[in-house]
């Protein structure tokens, strides 16, 4: 499972970008998306493309959570989203493993390959046979559980971003620079996802 | 502290010892999701506590004193008074600088109720029973907000709801609304000159509202009035006034049945 999380303020501004992968059975905690290099974008393009589900849900919907609102097929990529009283998005992108063998291989954890290597295994394989193979909350991203670990991660991640909104020296829309607030949301990832 | 020097360095660029000008632009032009895994400006306190190591609920309970609320507020409205036009313009420079707190006492206040619901001090707001008593909701509708700042927003800034909370009653105006502060704290040990009796400093106050209302996504315009009555003689009435695109929304809501 690969994650791709940003936070956007009210304004749609984007604040804060993180990718990561899952840390649960056996995964080294680096995102292999089925994008090649070249396309990373992808990620940022599927993500804004939901805010207008996340507007529409927005006035339905009072809780701060609310849940897996968008999917995106082609790239088997679906998105979670959380809002905050104030108004700032936390949208997550996330995405199954293609095949069962993707998520165990460490070999060519090489920097410049992270997202080659998952591209050439979806160009070979294509079925969703990974979906079904580990029990883990990566298998299925529909699942009560993974709505779960996923509300956890948003709650741990809006604690952290309710300190940075404290900080007399953050004002309101600003980019979240800090590598404290950076390591804290890895960190959380680690824990839930 | 970064910048002064890498602006120095700048200006002898072309010395012999310019290896680190060169890598400086490269850093700061990465792309944010790769920047900042070194962090060579970063200056953490000597006892290694970060903001981000404090709980947020360590100063729930905790009161701040009267005597130097009122200190720094006074000196708040006196920066505000210098050079301003008049009293509409000083009441706006007020209103200015509680705007920013309302945004974020709101986020504050969220995250207090829903860590609070849990009723344990155990860190973030991870426990199970979250999920059993349902964590507190966004306000969609106008009467949600009006009760979020009348009760746990007040109680929040001054340790008690405010006073009344009412609905224009003239047609006209089906946008307004008043909240109302018999003894506002803020004004307190404020003194008005006669010639500007119309000064009201709670304006603060409204600021506060204007950014929690704003937060929430109901656009409005909130001003405090003095309204003395016998009793109570500093009596303030905040008229909030929500802007067209919240009315509309709100008709649209009213049919879809969202409270």
């Amino acid at each position: 499972m690969s994650y791709y999380f940003t936070i956007l303020s009210p304004t749609d501004a984007p604040l804060f970008n993180i990718a990561f992968g899952t840390s649960k059975s056996g995964g080294d905690g680096i995102a292999r998306f089925r994008f090649p290099d070249t396309a990373q974008y992808m990620n940022q393009f599927i993500i804004h493309s939901s805010l207008d589900i996340v507007e529409e849900a927005q006035w339905m919907n009072g809780n701060l959570y609310l849940k897996h609102i968008d999917t995106y097929p082609p790239a088997q990529a679906y998105i979670s989203a959380f809002l905050t009283p104030s108004g700032a998005r936390f949208l997550l992108l996330h995405q199954p493993p293609q095949l069962p063998s993707t998520s165990s291989s460490g070999g060519n954890t090489g920097s410049s390959s992270l997202l080659g290597s998952s591209f050439s295994a979806s160009a070979l394989g294509g079925g969703s046979s990974g979906r079904a193979s580990s029990s883990s909350i990566a298998a299925n991203p529909t699942a009560p559980q993974t709505e779960e670990a996923v509300r956890q991660f948003m709650n741990e991640v809006y604690e952290n971003y309710v300190k940075t909104v404290m900080s007399p020296f953050y004002r309101v829309g600003l980019e979240i620079k800090s590598p404290v607030f950076r390591a804290r949301v890895t960190a959380a990832g680690k824990k839930w996802l | 502290m970064a910048h002064p020097r890498h602006g120095s360095m700048l200006s002898f660029g072309g010395g012999p010892n310019n290896t680190t000008p060169s890598e400086k632009p490269l850093f700061q032009n990465a792309p944010i999701s790769t920047a900042s895994q070194s962090s060579p400006g970063l200056r953490v306190p000597s006892n290694r506590k970060t903001i981000y190591d404090r709980h947020l609920n360590r100063s729930r309970n905790a009161e701040l004193s009267r005597a130097s609320f009122a200190f720094l507020f006074s000196e708040m409205v006196t920066y505000a008074q210098r050079r301003v036009t008049g009293i509409q313009d000083l009441e706006r420079r007020l209103n200015e600088q509680g705007y920013p707190l309302g945004l974020r006492l709101l986020d504050l206040l969220f995250y207090r109720t829903i860590a609070g619901s849990s009723s344990s001090s155990s860190a973030s707001a991870l426990s199970t029973s979250s999920t059993t008593s349902s964590p507190p909701n966004r306000p969609l509708r106008i009467l949600p907000l009006l009760h979020l700042i009348h009760g746990p927003l007040w109680r929040l800034l001054f340790n008690r709801p405010a006073d009344a909370l009412e609905h224009s009653v003239s047609p006209d105006t089906p946008n307004e609304y008043m909240i109302t502060d018999n003894d506002p704290m803020v004004n307190t040990y404020i003194s008005v000159p006669r010639e500007m009796s119309m000064l009201n400093c709670a304006a603060f106050v409204a600021g506060i509202i204007e950014g929690v209302c704003d937060g929430c996504g109901f656009e409005a315009k909130v001003s405090a009035h003095n309204q003395p009555s016998e009793m109570w003689p500093g009596r303030t009435v905040f008229l909030l006034r929500f802007g067209e695109s919240v009315m509309e929304r709100e008709v649209v809501l009213e049919k879809a049945g969202v409270k």
